[in-house]
């Protein structure tokens, strides 16, 4: 893929419920980077993701992945979208979901193993997907988007409830993934991990309150710290 | 086509992690054709006119209701959002549901269809015929099921559609007396009912040498019926939601 800006967002306006839940955002995400789309839960960031999945309906604007209308079947076996809450069988094992999401994107079993080994579940593997925690679920549900091999991951706060640990490995991963040139979008709640992406988009009410690096928003607010550079852009955009 | 098989094995891939509805699903209607038997134990006629249409009334309402729980689960669950993501087309989807509960419907009615003809002495010229008929009903009870998942909210929802589905199909499908001597209204009504066709063929399984062209038409009545049931719910699976 030999495009700069594989996803570009135009004038994307998005209602639910009665309610303008995104009005009119544009923006673009550069390929083989790290975004983060951090912003208080509630603040549209999921609606947003799904929006970029193609599974929002949107009131108006235009959303753009790797130069086709989002959604559309080009773009399917390109994306994965990773869903908040763990979207995989609890019924069958981690393999078996895992050999099911590979033959639905045509992998094959060598994708299974690096997939299962890329999240540490190896030794999970033929144990129920229902039995294991919540944030093992998490693991089973990003390792059955890696191993479609997607050019562009959408991942919705995919390291919520983990250990600190598998938290700087799932980052180790991501920067892996992003240096093979491939585009990652990675919301959170939490502004620590804004710091280790290569860019972050601020986001409260459904509007961009930033779109900078770690170090420009720092700058930008004039505070090391990204907890409290995130409340004097959101003051100082409230204003 | 490749979606389809993995859709299918993947689905009796989680019935067989519970294997209590496996065994319920095998077991129970055998067990109820046994109950049949002797409840009519004085007048053996009884048995021997609705003996045949319970075997095939059993994999509709099992499947139907597997289908539409699963289903529901699936909408619920997120799993569907997430496959609709996929590659997968959604009649691959569709259909890999249709193709894996045909198949536990044909273990089902081997099972039940064994014990009826040489437990219980019912007589039947074509047993293979019965199979085909299974797993047809059942393909057609998957069909509803999928379709009225689409109307369910949560899985309790989904299993009160049965009384709503099935139950009136059941009372006028002419398992309980003969189509023809119902009031015209019902018989009216029970003509556009699918599963009076099942029924019927059942019937004329029980009492016909061969397969009758009358047979021929309840089996294009059944396919129809479940091909539309099946292309109605694949447009039930809306890509994108609010």
């Amino acid at each position: 893929m030999m495009n700069n800006q594989p996803i570009e967002v135009s004038d994307l306006t998005v209602v639910r419920g009665g309610t303008m839940v995104i009005p009119r955002l544009s923006l673009t995400i550069p390929g083989g980077s790290v975004t983060g789309l951090v912003g208080p839960s509630g603040c549209g960031k999921t609606t947003l993701i799904r929006c970029l999945a193609g599974i929002q309906k949107v009131r108006s604007g235009g959303v753009t992945v790797l130069g086709h209308p989002a959604g559309s079947p080009a773009t399917r076996s390109l994306v994965a979208y990773v869903t908040q809450a763990s979207s995989v069988y609890p019924d069958l094992t981690v393999r078996q979901n895992l050999a099911y999401f590979a033959a639905l994107a045509g992998a094959d079993k060598a994708a299974v193993r690096e997939a299962l080994d890329h999240v540490a579940l190896t030794p999970k593997a033929d144990e129920l997907t229902g039995r294991l925690s919540g944030g093992q679920r998490t693991r089973v549900s990003l390792a059955a988007a890696l191993l479609a091999d997607p050019q562009v991951l959408l991942l919705d706060e995919p390291t919520v409830g983990l250990d600190p640990v598998l938290r700087r490995d799932l980052w180790k991963l991501f920067d892996e993934l992003a240096a093979d040139g491939r585009t990652l979008l990675v919301s959170s709640h939490v502004m620590d991990e804004a710091g280790r992406c290569d860019r972050v988009l601020l986001m409260r009410e459904g509007r961009l309150i930033a779109d900078d690096s770690p170090d420009g928003l720092r700058s930008q607010a004039g505070t090391d710290d990204l907890e409290e550079a995130f409340l004097v852009l959101a003051e100082r955009n409230a204003a | 086509m490749r979606g389809l098989l993995a859709t299918a094995a993947r689905v009796l891939q989680q019935l067989t992690h519970d294997r209590r509805s496996v065994a319920l699903i095998v077991l129970v209607p055998a067990v109820l054709m046994l109950f049949f038997r002797y409840v009519f134990d004085a007048s053996p006629q009884v048995f021997e006119r609705i003996g045949p249409q319970m075997l095939g009334l059993f994999p509709f309402i099992v499947m139907f209701l597997v289908t539409s729980v699963t289903m529901v689960r699936e909408r619920t669950s997120g799993t569907l959002e997430r496959l609709l993501t996929t590659p997968l087309r959604r009649g691959e989807l569709i259909g890999g549901y249709a193709l894996a509960l045909g198949v536990a419907a044909l273990v089902q009615a081997l099972v039940s269809t064994a014990v009826a003809l040489w437990g219980l002495g019912l007589e039947v010229d074509s047993p293979w015929a019965i199979l085909l008929f299974a797993v047809v009903d059942a393909v057609l009870g998957t069909a509803l099921g999928l379709l009225m998942s689409a109307f369910a909210a949560t899985e309790f929802q989904a299993v009160q559609f049965m009384p709503l589905v099935v139950v009136p199909q059941i009372l006028l499908c002419g398992l309980l007396t003969p189509r023809e001597r119902m009031p015209d209204v019902l018989h009216a009504l029970s003509d556009v009912l699918p599963l009076s066709y099942a029924t019927d063929a059942f019937t004329e399984l029980a009492n016909a040498n061969g397969f009758t062209s009358a047979m021929w038409i309840d089996l294009a009545v059944l396919l129809g019926c479940s091909i539309l049931a099946l292309c109605v719910a694949s447009l039930t699976l809306r890509r994108r939601t609010a």
